[in-house]
């Protein structure tokens, strides 16, 4: 019964369904953000949706100088992960009870496995554009991690536990994160770490449609790069949840906090599609200095505060 | 109608190539995307690779150089493709007819499935070619 249960949270809900619907309605909201940034009309709403159906439907090309099987296994890998990821930060969130010691670390750890796997899928792949974009995006992935890291241990040593339930629990308790001044210095270093990880406009340096004409999933086509598409609109999604749980107290489905919930949520995301909006692709070697530099400083500075209780 | 093909209609991705013209259709291209005529609304974008596109915007007449990368790049795409002609050069050569390099119009060569006239053509003449391209599916 309990495997049953299991499958139908990873599959259905809160897992891979509910997430997919939610992340492809989320990528939509990118689309028309920028689009009356831009003052143009943007898309209609079903837009996302059409695109996947689309693409399942078109012809999936191995390339002839390609490993096959690497090349269509990295996707569904990265699919899976964060589809695990979304499952946790879900289950945790509507019941705080279902959380285990050390789930934060095991968020962290399964959020990596997608860029990961893009990294995977563009070696394979045997396009030399596509192999630039993976050691790109191997290069963003070491910057990145250090001060993801330290921001999110700043929450965790004023909550004094790793588990996701506690840290929901505690803010519901004493006052969310962001009420402190180490909670909103870690808060901006997690937002800009989560636009390279999701590699948004400053950070969007392995896919860099200008140069390398899509990067990592240059040689992906049809249902392939359906696969690599969902992927992303789930990290999409996975992302701003988990920055919500980690400062902002969390979502939860019962009364009207179903609302504040999803204005939570919604502006974490156009917080990110303003910064996507606003801001020039840098270079990879500006992209590393940025994230070991002032990042990491800002990131032991909110640590150094959350020690003196600030 | 097929949901497949349902769903094409509303998000056709294009892959533009310039085959030797004298890039004022392609400006004329950009300008489709800009505010004023503003294309995303009928899910139409700009890709960067081949194997992301369902419609192939040629401009230019072919020239001796750009014809193995032409038909080259027909092959590299992920079928059902849409091929569409672009300019008075894309249609039937226009005023490089006659040039040394020039080994003929685009559908010579390969299938093509629209052709939008004009030197350049005009962004509504672009869009009402493609809504022609799309009623064909």
């Amino acid at each position: 019964m309990r495997i049953a249960e299991y499958l139908f949270n990873y599959l259905v809900f809160p897992g891979f369904v509910f997430s997919a619907v939610v992340g492809l309605l989320t990528t939509w909201v990118d689309r028309k953000v920028t689009a009356r940034v831009q003052y143009r009309v943007g898309p209609p709403w079903f837009q996302p949706f059409a695109d996947m159906v689309k693409l399942l439907g078109k012809e999936t090309i191995v390339p002839a100088g390609a490993k096959k099987t690497g090349f269509l296994v990295a996707p569904i890998v990265g699919l899976a992960a964060a589809t695990l990821a979304s499952m946790i930060l879900w289950l945790v969130n509507l019941n705080p009870e279902m959380s285990f010691i050390g789930d934060s670390i095991v968020v962290i750890y399964i959020l990596t496995i997608p860029a990961i796997s893009m990294i995977l899928g563009a070696a394979a792949s045997g396009n030399p554009l596509g192999i630039l974009g993976a050691s790109r995006e191997m290069k963003l992935l070491f910057a990145y991690e250090l001060p993801l890291v330290i921001a999110v241990l700043t929450t965790v040593y004023k909550v004094g536990s790793f588990s996701l339930g506690a840290i929901i629990q505690h803010q519901a308790q004493e006052g969310i994160m962001l009420g402190s001044v180490s909670g909103v210095i870690s808060f901006i270093v997690i937002i800009l770490c989560a636009q390279a990880k999701l590699t948004f406009v400053p950070f969007d340096i392995p896919e860099a449609e200008t140069e390398l004409a899509g990067g990592s999933h240059i040689e992906y086509s049809g249902s392939a790069l359906a696969v690599v598409k969902l992927t992303m609109a789930l990290m999409f999604f996975v992302m701003p949840i988990f920055i919500v749980t980690m400062f902002w107290g969390g979502i939860s489905f019962s009364g009207w906090s179903i609302l504040t919930s999803i204005l939570k949520y919604v502006a974490v995301v156009v917080i990110m599609v303003l910064i996507k909006n606003t801001n020039p692709r840098v270079r990879i070697d500006q992209a590393i200095r940025f994230f070991w530099g002032p990042m990491f400083v800002l990131s032991v500075i909110a640590m150094i505060l959350a020690v003196l209780g600030y | 109608m097929s949901l497949a093909l349902k769903a094409l209609k509303k998000s056709p991705w294009v892959f533009h190539v310039n085959t030797g013209a004298c890039n004022n259709c392609d400006i004329e291209i950009l300008d489709c995307l800009t505010p004023r005529f503003d294309v995303e609304r009928f899910g139409i974008v700009l890709v960067g690779s081949i194997r992301h596109a369902d419609v192939l915007l040629i401009s230019g007449p072919v020239t001796k150089i750009c014809l193995p990368r032409l038909k080259r790049l027909y092959e590299q795409a992920p079928k059902p493709i849409k091929v569409i002609a672009f300019g008075a050069c894309g249609c039937m050569c226009g005023i490089f007819r006659d040039g040394y390099n020039v080994v003929g119009p685009v559908d010579k060569y390969i299938r093509v499935d629209a052709y939008i006239p004009g030197c350049p053509p005009k962004p509504e003449t672009i869009i009402s070619g493609v809504v022609k391209v799309l009623g064909t599916l």
